[in-house]
């Protein structure tokens, strides 16, 4: 029998879980698109991920201990979840050296130099990716062709001892990448009726953006995240693209080849929900997240990249301080203006 | 001569334009990819920098304070074109790699900022030591980024030397890592990066000699009043 004095019974909304605890499951939550990605692309993934995570856990524990802070921030996984981002990211079987560049850009630059997690206003794993991808293009841009789950180069490609030209010949482009650069003269329609990938990469494409979703999906569920980032960042992208294929179907991609053969549905809810450096409140959210979708689009359609969901998340993370700035909402507004709270 | 002691740490180290004032970064940031291209800037900012600051001093009771931005531009100007003229006679490959970033040392707010606040109130030769102490404290962060941003970003040094010396430097080269290329430090945000970095760097030294230098012993507590005028020692 307890005393009554250990019998904590009073009234409380549900428990708010830890900081580690989230990141443990958004951890879990990305476990299907890695498994699918897995599937089709081989254990590089698996090797990206693990050489990330622990590049992440290194570093943290390096960067805590010269701040002269204790370790005790290493438990709440996320340099792992960076990590585990980042890996997911990257081309498969990408070169060690690649990956520990990345995870130094995002967890000792664009994390610790802030002040660490919780204030830094840049995703960290979107830092690392788009300095790779400045960095780095002939390496970012080798995505492989959907391969056996053993690859015959795999541990020479993880090595960085495969030299870039038998990369080249094992990898394909990516969806994005093909339509964006298919020839000036080539129309849309074209394009499709003759398509320069073989369907096995669509398809994997489609399948890797469903699992993503899944595990999104497991997100919204838990309640880790709320809708309005992926909502708004998804609907903006929806409505732009389509109205730039309803006036320009030949020049244009479709909304198809937006939502589903990208990184568009990992960055909706894996990327863009991140909850230091996205907004706050929820008018922010939504604002934050159109902002996202639509520069995805603009980007894809005249700017120098295929995919674009890294940049566009860097962008809008520098409008937020701005944007909490504005969204702040009524009540928390009129209590700061009168300085007492409402009745 | 402790003027000219004082005029040469302030313009190297503890006023130094681009690690203290912050000013000047547009050329520092987009021309130091390299040693050779730092080092032609750092060259022509220098002569324009002694050139402004002893004439504006020269003229400094004949202008009127109400147009004396202006003539100041004027003069800064002047000097540029000269810089650019000599450059494009002695170092054409030089100038057409820099191309831009030589007139526009004319909106160097570096040069503005010490015709402005030092050189149009001092004599002559202090102006004309400012001048070169600043031009030279500019042009060695500038040659230092250069030399960073080269190293990190293609692993060479000294690479192109011939653009700024001739045939004779064509061996300066020193290649430090084989096959090696890390965009990021040739692109501009390496720039500020790296800048970043020297600013860092300058004051953590600075904060680790002031460390170093203060006295051990703790101060008397009649001796620690508050002094609200002058520095507290």
């Amino acid at each position: 029998m307890l005393h009554a004095s250990q019998v904590d019974d009073r009234p409380r909304l549900t428990k708010m879980p830890s900081t580690g605890g989230i990141m443990r499951w958004v951890i879990i939550a990305t476990l299907p698109g890695l498994a699918t990605m897995t599937f089709f692309f081989g254990l590089g993934v698996v090797s990206n991920v693990v050489l990330a995570a622990a590049f992440g856990l290194g570093l943290e524990a390096l960067v805590l201990r010269l701040r002269h802070r204790n370790l005790r921030p290493l438990n709440d996984a996320s340099a792992l979840l960076t990590g585990v981002l980042l890996g997911a990211s990257l081309p498969p079987a990408s070169p060690w050296w690649l990956i520990g560049i990345g995870m130094v850009a995002a967890i000792v630059v664009a994390k610790h130099l802030y002040g660490g997690l919780g204030n830094n206003p840049f995703n960290p794993a979107m830092v690392g990716y788009a300095l790779l991808l400045v960095s780095f293009p002939t390496y970012m841009t080798l995505w492989p062709t959907p391969q056996p789950l053993w690859p015959d180069t795999l541990v020479s490609q993880i090595m960085g001892s495969t030299s870039l030209e038998q990369i080249d010949s094992l990898s394909g482009a990516t969806p994005l990448d093909a339509f964006k650069h298919k020839a000036e003269e080539v129309s849309a329609s074209q394009f499709w009726a003759n398509p320069p990938l073989p369907r096995a990469t669509l398809t994997a494409w489609e399948w890797i953006s469903a699992a993503w979703a899944v595990g999104g999906a497991m997100l919204l569920a838990k309640r880790l995240i709320s809708w309005h980032i992926p909502v708004a960042m998804l609907g903006s992208m929806t409505a732009a693209a389509a109205l730039l294929y309803l006036f320009n179907p030949d020049e244009a991609a479709s909304l198809w080849l937006h939502l589903f053969t990208g990184a568009t549905l990992f960055g909706a809810f894996f990327i863009a929900t991140d909850p230091v450096s996205a907004a706050t409140s929820q008018r922010g959210k939504l604002i934050y997240g159109a902002g996202i979708g639509l520069l995805v689009i603009v980007i894809r359609t005249w700017g120098g990249y295929p995919d674009a969901v890294a940049f566009a998340v860097l962008l809008m993370n520098l409008c937020v301080p701005l944007l909490d700035i504005y969204t702040v909402p009524a009540t928390t507004e009129s209590q700061a203006a009168t300085g007492r709270a409402q009745p | 001569m402790s003027q000219l002691g004082q005029l040469s740490r302030e313009g190297l180290w503890s006023n130094n334009p681009a690690l203290v004032q912050l000013l000047g970064l547009c050329p520092l940031l987009a021309v130091s990819a390299s040693v050779v291209n730092a080092l032609g800037l750092a060259m022509a900012t220098l002569v324009v920098m002694v050139g402004a600051s002893t004439t504006v001093s020269l003229i400094r009771h004949q202008v009127p304070s109400a147009v004396r931005l202006p003539a100041f531009v004027m003069i800064i100007a002047a000097f540029v074109t000269c810089a650019e003229l000599l450059m494009a006679a002695y170092a054409y490959p030089l100038y057409q790699v820099l191309g831009i970033f030589i007139p526009l040392i004319v909106t160097n707010c570096a040069i503005l900022g010490r015709a402005e606040a030092f050189a149009s109130r001092q004599p002559v030769l202090p102006a004309a030591i400012d001048g070169l102490m600043m031009g030279l404290g500019f042009g060695a962060v500038l040659v230092v980024l250069g030399a960073l941003r080269e190293l990190l970003g293609q692993g060479t040094l000294f690479r192109e030397m011939a653009l700024l010396f001739g045939p004779m430097a064509d061996g300066w080269r020193l290649t430090l890592i084989d096959d090696y290329q890390f965009l990021f430090f040739v692109l501009p945000p390496g720039a500020f990066f790296v800048a970043g970095l020297l600013i860092a760097l300058k004051n953590s030294i600075d904060q680790r000699r002031e460390a170093s230098s203060q006295p051990k012993t703790i101060t008397p507590r009649e001796q620690r009043r508050v002094r609200v005028t002058g520095t507290i020692k």
